[in-house]
């Protein structure tokens, strides 16, 4: 009877979505609220930061990061999905995890506070940690499914999975981040609709989320950061927000004017600072792309301090931008889906934002 | 009773297109084939040679099915990758390089074309993409997205009607695009407003289904003929940003049956192979449709030389099963035919279905065949035309 009840629920949901969309999808689709009244923020765009070596190419520009001295982590889909590590010039290093089992279609790279490389892979669906220099697998969370035979994919309008999900297998994992305490959190994902917390060795503690539009429900949630002070910030992407939890998952605010969170990454520092992508949609559809593709500065309140980029292939535009790494509050890389590269971004705040003039 | 009309008409073009017909009155061409044109190192085979272009050094990309797709298998998902591969000779055939290697977009084959400044430009029919090259073998731009992941079973080919009609199956509009809960989810709720596209209008954008061919006028924008799934030709700037797009599926002015192959002239016109319809149709640079030529075939693969004086080549190639056919036409821009040479078969100087022609020297060609896997050197003497 309550599941009936949550079903009945999850139904009225989708409903008042899809009605929604009838009805805006008489017009012109919508620019993300913020967008009139967001400030730009100038902004450059470092050309050819990463050098390739002559035969080595990037695909799909999935996750980047960087470690404390700079070094830039790049996942990106290949054949079939490659690790590269450059030196903070941007000059070729080496591949990490050549042919490894989780290696399959790359989600995520992220670095945690001790420059251990986390990779997140939503093909295997697994999430491998490495030691800094990238030689040694430290932990693996989630596990690649056994092969027996390929299995027939999924008819078009099956319903998503519904909580409960299982603690220790992800469906299409998407994301990680980590609180102070070094706890894990992962943003879980295509197949499944919630955020999952573990601790420091990995055991799970516990998750929140199932499949929907109403408040701790999410529809492919596709990045996540958490802030000094452990707080949570899940980028709801398909219902186009970030949900804000705190560190044991209790659901505090939602920011929803701000589009479509492809990626989200908070800054370090005393002041810490959101960014999140209003990314253009990976169809290239021109009319869709001309609504979207910017990335917004915000405060961890939501208050939205700036915004810069569109959607385009040229130098310092975005072809839907997959990840952001913010380690430097002024220095972005930018992760490009359908442009397979990495941007390196020099933003140029008109009035420089400091704690004090806060 | 109006569609009975059209089949009347379509019955008459196909009647009067009769390569008996062509035959009678075309003068034939002599020609050349050099043998073993390209020297290959001791471990890599050519495949389906399906693309073949020079730069302005005489240097020789081919684009070419070979090796093996692979499939990755993930949570209810598999992931496909390989099985093409771009190849760089010296003018005199000599093996230089290989460019790509691994590269995500390369899983099947369609043409290779090389731009006034020399980058290099690939379509990729399987993988939706047309990626373009610098000269130093970088990728500098990608048009189109690989579909993520492959259907189990994969759609079926219609027997009847091979790389005609759209897949049965395929959405009309921008298909074939691979799987996703999720995927555009992050579109802003609103869908575009646009009444039901007719079939093969696509999506406007740079969103393929199984393209075909590149081309670029002298500004430099980009026309893409896509292709065998979607049925138009879609037009960028010479930055990659979306223009326009015409055409649909069918057989009237502007629809298309599978356009195979695009050229674009120095006024800027633009010619496509129209194969599934057996005639090229020609646009001003707004996609206005201007003319069609109905005597020379299927259109396999068109090529418009440069210089002041151009001239139209286009291919009635012999299918992949059969060797009727299979002569290239020499025309003038205005369609008249100048002469025609070649046939099917498996000999040298014989087709097997040619994919692609270069013509950057007007009597000096290259030709890719799809069934023979490997590329001839041509060299016409338009001169001795009638000493067969």
């Amino acid at each position: 009877m309550k599941r009936g009840l949550v079903l009945c629920l999850v139904v009225a949901a989708l409903l008042c979505t899809g009605s929604l969309s009838f009805a805006q999808g008489l017009q012109q689709p919508e620019r993300a609220k913020a967008y009139a009244t967001a400030r730009e923020i100038p902004y450059t765009s470092v050309p050819n930061f990463l050098k390739m070596p002559a035969g080595v190419y990037m695909g799909e520009g999935i996750g980047v990061a960087t470690n404390s001295k700079g070094h830039v982590f790049v996942y990106h889909r290949s054949s079939p999905s490659k690790l590269y590590h450059f030196d903070q010039n941007g000059n070729f290093i080496k591949e990490i995890g050549k042919g490894l089992y989780g290696f399959a279609f790359a989600h995520a790279v992220r670095v945690d506070k001790e420059d251990n490389i986390w990779a997140v892979d939503e093909g295997t669906d697994t999430v491998i940690k490495f030691n800094p220099d990238g030689t040694r697998v430290l932990m693996v969370l989630g596990r690649r499914p056994e092969s027996h035979g390929l299995p027939p994919t999924p008819a078009v309008g099956t319903p998503p999975l519904m909580a409960p999900y299982p603690q220790y297998r992800f469906g299409r994992v998407t994301d990680i981040a980590w609180d102070n305490a070094g706890n894990i959190f992962l943003s879980d994902g295509y197949f499944h609709s919630r955020v999952v917390k573990y601790d420091k060795n990995g055991k799970f503690v516990k998750d929140v989320g199932t499949r929907g539009a109403l408040p701790n429900q999410l529809n492919t949630p596709h990045g996540i950061a958490v802030d000094a002070n452990g707080n949570v910030y899940a980028a709801d992407r398909g219902n186009r927000r970030i949900q804000v939890f705190s560190n044991d998952l209790t659901l505090r605010a939602v920011y929803d004017n701000v589009g479509a969170p492809w990626s989200v990454c908070i800054t370090p520092g005393p002041h810490q600072y959101l960014y999140s992508s209003n990314s253009n949609p990976d169809n290239n559809n021109s009319v869709l792309a001309a609504v979207t593709g910017e990335i917004y500065k915000m405060e961890l309140d939501g208050t939205v301090v700036g915004k810069f980029g569109k959607a385009g292939k040229q130098i310092g535009e975005f072809q839907t931008v997959h990840a952001i790494d913010c380690r430097n509050e002024n220095e972005l890389y930018v992760a490009e889906i359908t442009g397979w590269r990495v941007q390196k971004l020099m933003l140029k705040p008109q009035t420089p934002q400091t704690a004090s003039a806060r | 009773m109006k569609r009975s009309l059209q089949l009347v008409a379509v019955a008459t073009v196909l009647l009067m297109s009769s390569p008996l017909l062509a035959q009678l009155t075309v003068p034939e061409i002599p020609y050349d084939s050099a043998a073993n044109v390209l020297t290959m190192p001791a471990d890599i085979y050519l495949g389906e040679a399906v693309g073949v272009a020079t730069n302005s050094k005489g240097n020789i990309f081919v684009y070419t099915r070979t090796g093996h797709p692979s499939v990755v298998e993930g949570t209810n998902r598999a992931f496909r990758f390989g099985s093409s591969r771009l190849f760089e000779f010296d003018p005199s055939g000599k093996f230089v390089r290989e460019l790509g290697q691994g590269v995500y977009g390369f899983l099947f084959a369609h043409t290779v074309r090389v731009d006034p400044q020399d980058n290099v430009w690939v379509v990729d029919e399987g993988a939706n993409m047309v990626i373009k090259f610098n000269p130093q073998g970088q990728i500098v731009m990608t048009m189109g997205r690989k579909p993520e992941a492959i259907r189990i079973p994969t759609p079926t080919i219609n027997a009847a009607n091979p790389g005609g009609a759209p897949l049965p199956g395929a959405a009309p509009a921008g298909g074939g695009r691979g799987e996703g809960a999720g995927r555009g989810a992050g579109a802003p709720q609103a869908a575009p407003a646009t009444p039901p596209a007719p079939i093969g209008a696509g999506v406007l954008g740079d969103n393929f289904n199984r393209p075909t061919d590149v081309a670029w006028d002298a500004a430099g924008n980009i026309f893409i003929s896509d292709g065998y799934g979607n049925s138009r030709v879609a037009k960028f700037d010479k930055n990659g940003a979306f223009i326009k797009s015409w055409g649909s599926y069918g057989t009237g002015s502007s629809q298309f049956n599978t356009l195979h192959s695009i050229a674009v002239d120095a006024k800027g016109m633009v010619y496509v192979g129209d194969r599934g319809n057996r005639r090229i149709q020609v646009f001003d640079n707004d996609g206005n449709f201007k003319t069609q030529f109905l005597n020379v075939g299927a259109p396999w693969a068109i090529c418009i030389t440069p210089g002041p004086h151009q001239y139209l080549y286009t291919s009635n190639s012999n299918g992949t099963a059969d060797f009727e056919n299979g002569e290239i036409y020499k025309m003038e821009l205005d369609g008249k035919i100048l002469g025609k040479f070649g046939k099917g078969g498996k000999l040298l100087k014989e087709f097997g279905s040619v994919h692609e022609i270069d013509c950057r020297k007007e009597n000096e060609l290259y030709v890719g065949e799809i069934t023979n896997w490997r590329v001839q050197k041509l060299t016409l003497r338009p001169g001795q035309a009638g000493t067969k």
